[in-house]
């Protein structure tokens, strides 16, 4: 029992931000320049109509008044509709939400998979070639633009090889779409027992994820190579290494399971570099996510699920900083004893 | 002076690699500066006859769609690019870093307002709120500068406040207050000076992040309109092109775009270097 303790304090924590985000996004909305009722009017209206649609939605009200329904409209899931597609937004992206999911989430595993062992080994073997590799590689990722890779990986693995299948959406279009069950493809396919559509889902996803991934990787590999190579160093290391303990129980037991701690806490920032990242990635591969959801619809200057995607988006980055901050205090008992 | 400079200077031997990011560094300052008067064509002309040239001796990066030459549109777009991320740099390093230093210095109040300010924004995906701010302010290249410059705030008012907060009663503090100093010269003539070092290396790592994130507006049709050459948006316009194999009209733009960012992370890496050595890595 006393361990949920901490983790509700944790969550009352969060408030702040959660009211931070929502001040934020009704700013962005009501205050700023731009009439929204003479958008919504057209050009053509007159003033009487502007002034209708004004006050039809609420837009004469003083802003507290406004800003008391927006929180309203929040609580009841309403988060205006879409011009282009016609549906409430809220309907909207959470159609689209799992294939954002689906791809932040494997290109988050292929980055972990790929970045900790680069790390671990760079830190085990300082100033040799894999040291150079994987600064190499942590610089590289963070200079290059995410789009750019995208575009590169697309012009080699489709063009040049053909070795993936065009870059336009989750699955081939002549594969039947699974029935939806967790909106995951890759686990819909399975549940399914099609074989065909999981192959034609895995080849559609490996190149964005991959794309995500590359980003992603650079921050993960510099984190776990420092925490490596501080803990490495330490008195318990030292003394697990006198004790004839095998080397593999010393990296992985006594110095990785102390490395993690901050690697675990960059994960934070990764994850907002990923949900930024997604967006570019979504338009490249035409990726039916809520991030190409709002480009679609910026372009045509449709606001609303801009907006509720943004609305989405922190919120989405406050529940996974909390999930961190859980796993944090599940893994260092430190932290629990204090909580 | 001359100890810092020799300093330097062992330190640019010793990593040759922060040379070349200085070198890099001035090229692309001259191009921003002198580039649309070198540029062999007019990076607006059009020329229907010469439309997706492989790059050649005539079109040193090839054309793109409407025959425009991509060599000088990639010249060309360097000072805007560069206009771009050094104005964001400007206005986040006025408003965050004399923020922070206020925040650092004051404590109480001015501390808590612009610790939740920076926290606000740090509650979003930075480039996902960057994306939302233009949408709201309006669609121009101004508005891109503010949106750079807001998601980069947190970073410099919590640097900025941190070394003010050491410095606030150091005893040049305290000897330039018993002079009678008052709060507002004390933090401009007396603090400010101080962290500038520091908060220049900042500005030179995050020049790489403003780039990177103006590129990424105008990749997905935020502020910079066609057909005003941009890195972002030319990579946008040539994305078509690396389906059906024309990989030079993304290619170019995209490796100058990745050489900049380069080119700044690494100069950052190199000034902090100088600057300050313990946090060396």
């Amino acid at each position: 029992m006393s361990a949920f303790r901490p983790i509700a304090r944790r969550m009352a924590t969060a408030l702040p931000s959660v009211a931070g985000v929502i001040v934020v996004t009704f700013l962005l909305t009501r205050v700023l320049p731009g009439d929204t009722a003479a958008y919504f009017a057209g050009p053509a209206a007159t003033p009487s109509a502007i002034a209708e649609i004004r006050a039809k939605l609420g837009l004469d009200q003083p802003l507290p008044v406004q800003f008391l329904h927006y929180i309203a409209d929040l609580v009841h899931g309403n988060f205006g509709s879409s011009l282009t597609t016609g549906q409430p937004v809220l309907a909207d992206m959470l159609a689209r939400l799992p294939a954002s999911a689906e791809l932040i989430f494997i290109a988050l595993f292929l980055a972990v998979t790929i970045a900790v062992p680069l790390g671990i080994l760079a830190a085990l073997h300082e100033r040799s070639w894999i040291d150079h590799l994987c600064r190499v590689v942590a610089t590289a990722g963070v200079s290059l633009p995410v789009f750019f890779t995208g575009l590169l990986l697309v012009y080699v693995f489709y063009y040049v090889l053909g070795w993936s299948p065009s870059p336009i959406g989750r699955i081939d279009v002549f594969a039947t779409t699974p029935p939806t069950i967790t909106g995951f493809f890759l686990f819909d396919t399975l549940i399914a027992g099609d074989g065909a559509a999981f192959r034609s889902t895995a080849a559609q996803l490996i190149l964005p994820a991959l794309t995500l991934a590359i980003f992603a990787l650079a921050p993960i590999a510099r984190m776990t190579r420092g925490a490596m190579l501080s803990v490495l160093g330490s008195d318990f290391v030292r003394t697990a290494r006198a004790a004839g303990l095998s080397p593999y129980t010393v990296v992985m037991a006594y110095a990785f399971r102390n490395a993690v701690l901050p690697v675990i806490t960059t994960l934070g920032m990764v994850f907002s570099f990923l949900l930024g990242a997604s967006v570019l990635v979504e338009k490249v591969y035409a990726w039916p996510g809520i991030g190409s959801y709002a480009v679609e619809a910026l372009i045509v200057s449709d606001y609303a699920p801009v907006q509720g995607f943004v609305l989405v988006m922190a919120v989405l980055y406050l529940l996974l900083n909390l999930g961190i901050d859980i796993v944090y205090g599940l893994i260092d008992p430190r932290i629990r004893l204090e909580g | 002076m001359t100890d810092t400079l020799r300093h330097a200077r062992h330190l640019i031997g010793e990593n040759p690699v922060t040379g070349v990011a200085f070198a890099l560094f001035v090229l692309l300052l001259l191009a921003a500066v002198f580039g649309p008067l070198l540029v062999p064509y007019d990076p607006l002309a059009t020329d229907s006859s010469a439309s997706l040239v492989a790059p050649s001796a005539k079109h040193l990066f090839g054309t793109d769609q409407l025959g425009r030459d991509i060599f000088s549109r990639v010249v060309a777009a360097t000072r805007l690019d560069m206009t771009i991320a050094l104005s964001s740099v400007i206005v986040v390093f006025a408003a965050g870093g004399l923020s922070g230093i206020a925040a650092g210095y004051f404590g109480g109040w001015t501390d808590k307002i612009v610790g939740r300010l920076a926290d606000t924004i740090m509650a979003f995906p930075l480039f996902v709120l960057a994306m939302g701010i233009v949408a709201a302010l309006g669609n121009t290249v101004t508005n891109i500068v503010i949106a750079t410059a807001v998601v980069n705030f947190p970073l410099y008012a919590r640097l900025a406040r941190a070394e003010a907060n050491v410095r606030r009663d150091a005893g040049f503090v305290m000897a330039a207050r018993l002079a009678g100093n008052t709060d507002t010269r004390i933090l401009l003539f007396h603090i400010l000076p101080n962290i500038l070092p520091i908060v220049v290396v900042q500005m030179s790592l995050t020049m790489g992040y403003a780039i990177l994130n103006a590129a990424g507006l105008s990749f997905i049709g935020l502020g910079v309109r066609p057909p005003t050459p941009e890195w972002g948006i030319m990579v946008a316009e040539g994305a078509a092109g690396i389906i059906s194999g024309e990989w030079w009209t993304a290619l170019f733009p995209g490796l100058t775009l990745m050489l900049a960012v380069f080119c700044f992370n690494l100069l950052g890496d190199g000034l902090r270097d100088i600057v300050d050595p313990q946090r060396r890595t």
